[in-house]
């Protein structure tokens, strides 16, 4: 199986042998993946096969199910980020997450972009900071002459680049996305795409996405998971995105991504 | 429920309508080559007249193509299917445009009779390449890939026969056996022939980047 891609860059992130379980069912097993910098990478594959366990394992999100357990390593700047010494909350700060549904606090747009750099004892020029994160996330335009409104009344699409703006203001490494835009129309997918494209120059991206095409438009790099009889989620194929979807080297993979799956 | 059974449909098609345009295709260049021999005005006439249906055919092939990508999405051997057909579809176009081409020096001949071994390579020539075009057609429908491989070196036997051919022409030329007029037609069948069966090749291309994903050159 392919696993390892050729990238010239260095790699972000790292699963080996990475088995995922809640209480005794296994629901992933045996995912190695090496995630290269500035790249966007898609994981895709049926419903239930665990790709989003697999992304909430690289930020230790899945330590908030107190029946899931991670077994195997994930290696970010080559420690682990499950060794007992390692905070999970220091984990985050560096590898973010954004989710399905736009979830902004029931507070300002500045202060939605605000709050986690304040967390963090951020001690730099605050409003430097929201219109920057508010830039990258290309909403700036859209909102600098209401800041202080609620992020409630923004549209979903904006919403979504409010969270994204959220997430970068804390100066991640990695941003994890996790079907960041199913909950939106296709005008606002677009956009969050186009945005991604920018944020790679600075970040590296994982997106888990349910549609295909739009793994096939925004990604770099594309990991195929696949569920097994006794329904573990493990990693089929991985390949270069341009790759995966004109030429793919599994059975399996064809059939999903040409629509003729199961 | 069979999973994108309109889609497979819609992708037959396509295939249905490259077999049809090709066994037009090899037909007419056999035809072109026959009615040039025998001094056949309106066979030479016919073939002329159908080109315009070639046309059409690889006209409306594209825009089926185009519109399944559009709507479809197609990807992996799906993708590659409708791209081979494209090119396919050209390529035929432009062989078909090689036979109208000799049909048009048909009626364009002046000499009565014309020295007939200096077509004495021709029948050959679209014969073989016929059935070049007709095994490489095989080999797209049955995915063939050591077929598609495999026949373009066949297209040594047709440079071979152009190379006879010119040979005579040259001779003809020197000797004043015809009009310079008409040797110079007939180099251009001749011509005509040769690069049919490259473009044979080229198809077969097409026929193994559609099953291996790997385009490559065989010539």
């Amino acid at each position: 199986m392919t696993n390892t891609v050729h990238s010239n860059g260095h790699i972000a992130i790292q699963a080996n042998n990475m088995h995922v379980y809640y209480g005794n069912f296994r629901a992933v097993k045996d995912i190695t993946l090496q995630f290269p910098s500035h790249q966007i990478s898609a994981l895709i594959g049926p419903s239930g096969c665990g790709k989003s366990t697999v992304l909430r394992s690289f930020n230790r999100m899945n330590d908030l199910v107190a029946t899931a357990r991670v077994e195997g390593e994930v290696l970010y700047h080559n420690h682990n980020i499950y060794d007992a010494s390692v905070d999970p909350v220091e984990v985050r700060r560096h590898i973010g997450m954004v989710f399905q549904k736009p979830n902004p606090f029931p507070k300002s747009i500045y202060e939605n972009v605000a709050w986690g750099a304040r967390v963090n004892g951020f001690k730099g020029n605050m409003d430097d900071l929201v219109e920057s994160a508010l830039r990258q996330a290309a909403l700036w335009d859209e909102v600098k002459d209401k800041l202080d409104q609620s992020g409630y009344s923004l549209s979903g699409g904006q919403q979504q680049r409010l969270c994204i703006a959220r997430t970068i203001a804390v100066k991640p490494e990695i941003i994890l996305m996790d079907e960041p835009t199913s909950a939106l129309d296709p005008v606002a997918t677009l956009k969050i795409e186009e945005l991604i494209q920018e944020l790679k120059k600075s970040y590296t991206i994982i997106i888990v996405t349910h549609n295909m095409q739009q793994a096939a438009r925004a990604s770099d790099y594309t990991a195929f998971f696949n569920m097994d009889e006794d329904r573990a989620g493990y990693l089929e194929e991985y390949n270069e995105t341009n790759e995966l979807f004109t030429n793919p080297k599994n059975e399996l993979t064809e059939q999903y991504i040409t629509g003729r799956f199961g | 429920m069979i999973v994108r059974e309109h889609f497979d449909r819609d992708l037959r098609h396509l295939q249905d309508e490259i077999l049809r345009m090709g066994s037009e295709v090899e037909e007419n260049l056999v035809t072109a080559v026959d009615a040039l021999r025998a001094r056949d005005l309106k066979r030479s006439q016919r073939v002329i007249e159908a080109d315009h249906w070639i046309n059409q055919r690889q006209l409306t092939l594209n825009m089926e193509a185009l519109t399944l990508i559009a709507t479809q999405q197609p990807t992996a051997k799906d993708l590659r299917l409708i791209a081979a057909v494209m090119n396919i579809a050209n390529e035929l176009e432009r062989i078909h445009d090689y036979a109208k081409g000799i049909g048009r020096i048909s009626l364009m001949m002046n000499s009565d009779p014309i020295p007939p071994e200096l077509m004495a390579e021709f029948p050959e020539m679209a014969a073989k390449t016929g059935s070049m075009l007709h095994r490489a057609l095989d080999a797209f429908i049955n995915r063939d890939d050591a077929l598609a491989r495999a026949i373009p070196a066949e297209d040594d036997i047709v440079d071979e026969l152009f190379n006879k051919a010119l040979k005579k022409m040259t001779e003809a030329f020197m000797h004043n056996l015809t009009s310079y007029e008409d040797i110079n037609r007939l180099g251009w069948a001749n011509h005509n022939l040769e690069r049919s069966a490259d473009r044979v090749g080229n198809i077969c291309e097409w026929v193994g980047y559609m099953i291996t994903g790997k385009f490559e050159e065989y010539m």
